[in-house]
């Protein structure tokens, strides 16, 4: 089983709440879902879609071709019915279309009519919701659970009224598509399914590694990682600031850390290159920092809604001077909560900024998981802290050791004083012009720290064949549909994707030799949603390797899975 | 009992005769007879000649980049309201590259101390206008004269409803000491615009052109009236004023967040919360 259902409308009308629960209804009965979100930049009116990817096995990509097309205006009907499968179905409400179909695969379902018999038209979106169960034959009783979670607050009223919305919009499609032939199988799991995006995903790493500060300003698509966070500020005790802009907002972030916080910063790629002074300060004064970039098409405003892998080499040299930084990019949900973990863990430990490299596509998207691994968080406190700090005659906030890495002391947590100045300083942070001071303190932010940070960088993934005639590579957000057109790939060819998750420093082969993957490999692609194949550039420059094809996709929207695969196999099919 | 030499640091590199020496040992004398220990307070500072201030005494420091001093402030007040912090600019720094920080700095009313040095003058970058320069006034990269109406910070706080705004005077000690420990004990966003001589690049407001203007207000001035405090604030010429323009009693930001009304960020544990209940969440 592998349906896409595809809900069309303008922005306003709510198709956001029919797939953000119908996703949850799916994933609570134990089937697997990937969703995504096309949205314009607007809030009312224009078109958007939620796209709902379900099956009884892990989906982790978008496809073409729609099965369940819900239709909640004519346009929708119009943009998306050349998508539409064989044997695909578009429901609609003839009369808020103004006009009826009566060609095969047309089924109306007089969404707000029934909603107003059930309750009040305002439950249209709830009749559209059951109407979608009834078309697979699927059980209500997650939808009235779910109904009953939702709108408990509001009153036995507006839940009474949305579970008979819900019933009645169940019932007719029942009756209507009974014969539309869609048959859910049994749920591949016994249990519920986590259902999470990046961006909560981000924002929920950074809780469990007690990030306590968060100053960003408003800029999509980072927002959710703020909106998320804010909504857990009050019982897990984290301040999130709103900053007047992202300069503010990062060196926010660093007052706090230095007062003995952990805290973080976040933007999409316009707001990043604002904070660029305050990473460069972040590093000179060695203040733990993680900051997440969500990437969206640049340049300038770009396309503010949608996706693109275009910011890796900017943020990877973001900031003036010279200076080591940790860039990771995850490639799915699971991956943003545990490298979130880690970007916290690695700024503290190492006392360097670490950037989290996302992108709308990852964001925005919901995947579904057994669960999170919190046996593999990594919590360590770091910092020279009570007795230790009281104890030892001087404190040097800048104190050169054997590592590069000094004493990381709280202000005000002994009668030692912490000093650190964005000039260059001596150990105890005071500012110092001499050439001997700069070139030890050069030497010890940069040429004893960087070691180090490698030796903490996962080398990439190698999935598919053990010995590939064919590699893809990619890195990021594109985890999930490469991972899928190497599955489709496998049957004909040796085939494995290689995906890059930890980018900076570059990862050595000392545990995993994947060059030698590339050598011995007949053909090499690298997938990129980016022009220019910046990662490609990145891997030339690093190991000297160069890949055979380049795969760019830069029309702002995600790789799909007849697209990538479809364009891969042109190039396979040639060896 | 905490004495001004608990303050003592390195020997500044000013120049010889610069107002900022008097700003400096006044504000070791203020903290002292306030008792706060040199462990006890933070100062923040940015770029400039005021900037380095915190390396020639005694306190936990985050010398920054120049106009950021507010937001590096008001992140360390937010992770630890226990602690006092002290912002230390200069015009040009707090005024114009980090003019936008100001305005909402304010309007939070962060229980923040910033202490502007005001010389109406670059003096890091060697003269060029700084935007409380005096209209009409010529420097090197202003060869017809500053074009910009001057800043006047008072009216500007005024505007903003800063909760607590003062001018000092450098070449006047005694009052300033005063206002500075008016301004640390005052609960809310204090600013403090000092007058400054610069004496190798502004040959127009030296310390006979303030010392003829500046004087104290008296007894008669209501600073919690906020009308009369901008007429206060607007009297700029041949009389200057000095001493506390505004005040108001709003509450401070630390205090409007449920989440640090207890107990500082930095008080909390930093082992996480039960991460499987948050990941339950997601169910």
């Amino acid at each position: 089983m592998d349906y896409t259902i595809r809900i069309g409308g303008e922005a306003g009308q709510g198709l956001q709440t029919i797939g953000g629960v119908l996703a949850r209804v799916f994933s609570r009965s134990g089937l697997h879902v990937f969703t995504t979100q096309d949205y314009m930049s607007r809030i009312r009116g224009g078109h958007n879609f939620y796209q709902i990817r379900l099956s009884d096995r892990p989906v982790s990509c978008p496809r073409e071709k729609v099965d369940i097309l819900v239709a909640l205006d004519l346009n929708t009907v119009e943009t998306h019915r050349r998508a539409l499968s064989d044997g695909g179905v578009i429901i609609y409400d003839a009369s808020s279309a103004g006009r009826t179909f009566d060609t095969p695969g047309f089924v109306n379902i007089p969404f707000e009519s029934i909603a107003e018999g059930a309750g009040g038209r305002i439950m249209a979106n709830t009749v559209a919701t059951g109407a979608v169960l009834g078309m697979l034959g699927m059980d209500l009783g997650v939808l009235e659970e779910l109904i009953r979670e939702r709108f408990g607050k509001k009153g036995e009223d507006v839940t009474a009224g949305n579970i008979n919305a819900a019933r009645a919009g169940y019932e007719t499609a029942l009756r209507a598509c009974g014969a539309c032939g869609f048959k859910v199988s049994g749920p591949a799991e016994e249990r519920p399914l986590m259902l999470i995006n990046g961006n909560d995903a981000v924002g929920l790493g950074a809780l469990v590694s007690g990030c306590r500060f968060y100053a960003a300003y408003p800029m999509t698509p980072s927002t959710g990682i703020m909106v998320f966070l804010a909504s857990r500020a009050r019982e897990y005790g984290i301040v999130v600031e709103q900053a007047e802009d992202e300069v503010a907002a990062i060196n926010m972030a660093l007052g706090a850390s230095f007062a003995g916080v952990r805290a973080m910063t976040g933007s999409s790629g316009g707001g990043f290159a604002l904070m660029v002074e305050g990473l460069s300060l972040a590093a000179m004064t060695e203040t733990p920092l993680v900051i997440a970039e969500v990437q969206r098409p640049g340049p300038a405003t770009g396309l503010p809604t949608r996706t693109e892998q275009s910011d890796l080499l900017f943020v990877l040299h973001a900031g003036h001077g010279e200076f080591a930084r940790v860039v990771l990019a995850p490639g799915t949900p699971e991956q943003a909560f545990h490298l979130t973990n880690k970007a916290f863990d690695l700024a503290e430990k190492y006392q360097v900024p670490v950037l989290i490299l996302s992108d709308q596509h990852l964001a925005d998207s919901e995947w579904t998981f057994s669960g999170l691994d919190s046996g593999r968080l990594r919590n360590r406190d770091y910092r020279l802290r009570g007795e230790a700090l009281r104890g030892i005659a001087a404190y040097r906030r800048h104190r050169l050791t054997d590592d590069g890495v000094s004493p990381l002391a709280v202000p005000g947590e002994s009668s030692h004083l912490v000093v650190t100045d964005s000039d260059e300083h001596d150990e105890e942070g005071h500012l110092i012009e001499d050439a001997a001071t700069r070139v030890r303190m050069v030497q010890k932010r940069l040429h004893r720290k960087l070691p180090l940070l490698r030796r903490e960088i996962d080398p990439p993934v190698l999935y598919g064949d053990e010995r590939p005639d064919v590699v893809i590579a990619g890195w990021g957000s594109t985890y999930g549909v490469i991972r899928e057109a190497v599955d489709l790939l496998s049957r004909r060819h040796a085939v494995a994707m290689l995906h890059f998750s930890e980018l900076c420093p570059f990862p050595s082969t000392d545990r995993f030799d994947y060059l030698g993957i590339l050598d011995g490999a007949r053909l090499t692609v690298c997938v990129e949603n980016n022009a220019t194949g910046q990662f490609a550039r990145l891997m030339r420059a690093e190991t000297g390797r160069g890949f055979d094809v380049l795969v760019n996709r830069y029309d702002g929207r995600p790789f799909t899975l007849e697209g990538l695969a479809g364009e891969l196999d042109g190039h396979v099919s040639r060896l | 009992m905490v004495t001004s030499r608990d303050f003592e640091g390195s020997t500044p590199a000013w120049c010889p005769g610069c107002g900022n020496f008097p700003i400096l040992k006044t504000l070791k004398e203020a903290l002292a007879e306030l008792d706060i220990e040199p462990h006890g307070i933070t100062v923040v500072s940015g770029i400039g000649q005021a900037a380095k201030l915190p390396h020639y005494m005694r306190c936990h420091t985050f010398n920054g980049l120049h106009g950021r001093t507010l937001p590096v402030a008001t992140g360390i007040r937010l992770a630890n309201h226990a602690m006092p912090v002290i912002a230390v600019a200069g015009d040009g720094d707090c005024y114009g590259e980090g003019g936008n920080h100001l305005i909402h700095a304010a309007r939070r009313n962060v229980n923040v101390k910033l202490f502007v040095h005001d010389n109406q003058v670059y003096g890091l970058t060697k003269g060029q206008a700084s935007p409380t320069t005096m209209e009409g006034v010529v420097t090197k990269t202003q060869p017809f004269g500053s074009l910009s109406e001057a800043l006047n910070p008072l009216a500007l706080a005024v505007a903003l409803d800063c909760s607590f705004a003062a001018r000092g005077y450098a070449g006047d000690t005694e009052h300033l000491r005063h206002l500075m420990k008016e301004a640390l004990l005052h609960k809310g966003f204090a600013l403090l615009d000092i007058l400054q001589p610069c004496v190798t690049f502004n040959r127009v407001n030296t310390y006979q052109w303030y010392g003829e203007r500046v004087y104290r207000v008296s007894g008669g001035h209501d600073p919690t009236d906020r009308i009369e405090a901008f007429r206060k604030a607007l009297e700029w010429g041949d009389r200057i004023p000095t001493g506390i323009i505004y005040r108001n009693d709003r509450p401070t930001l630390e205090e409007r967040i449920p989440v640090i009304k207890d107990v500082p960020l930095v008080d909390r544990p930093q082992a996480p919360v039960d991460p499987d209940r948050l990941i339950q969440g997601f169910y």
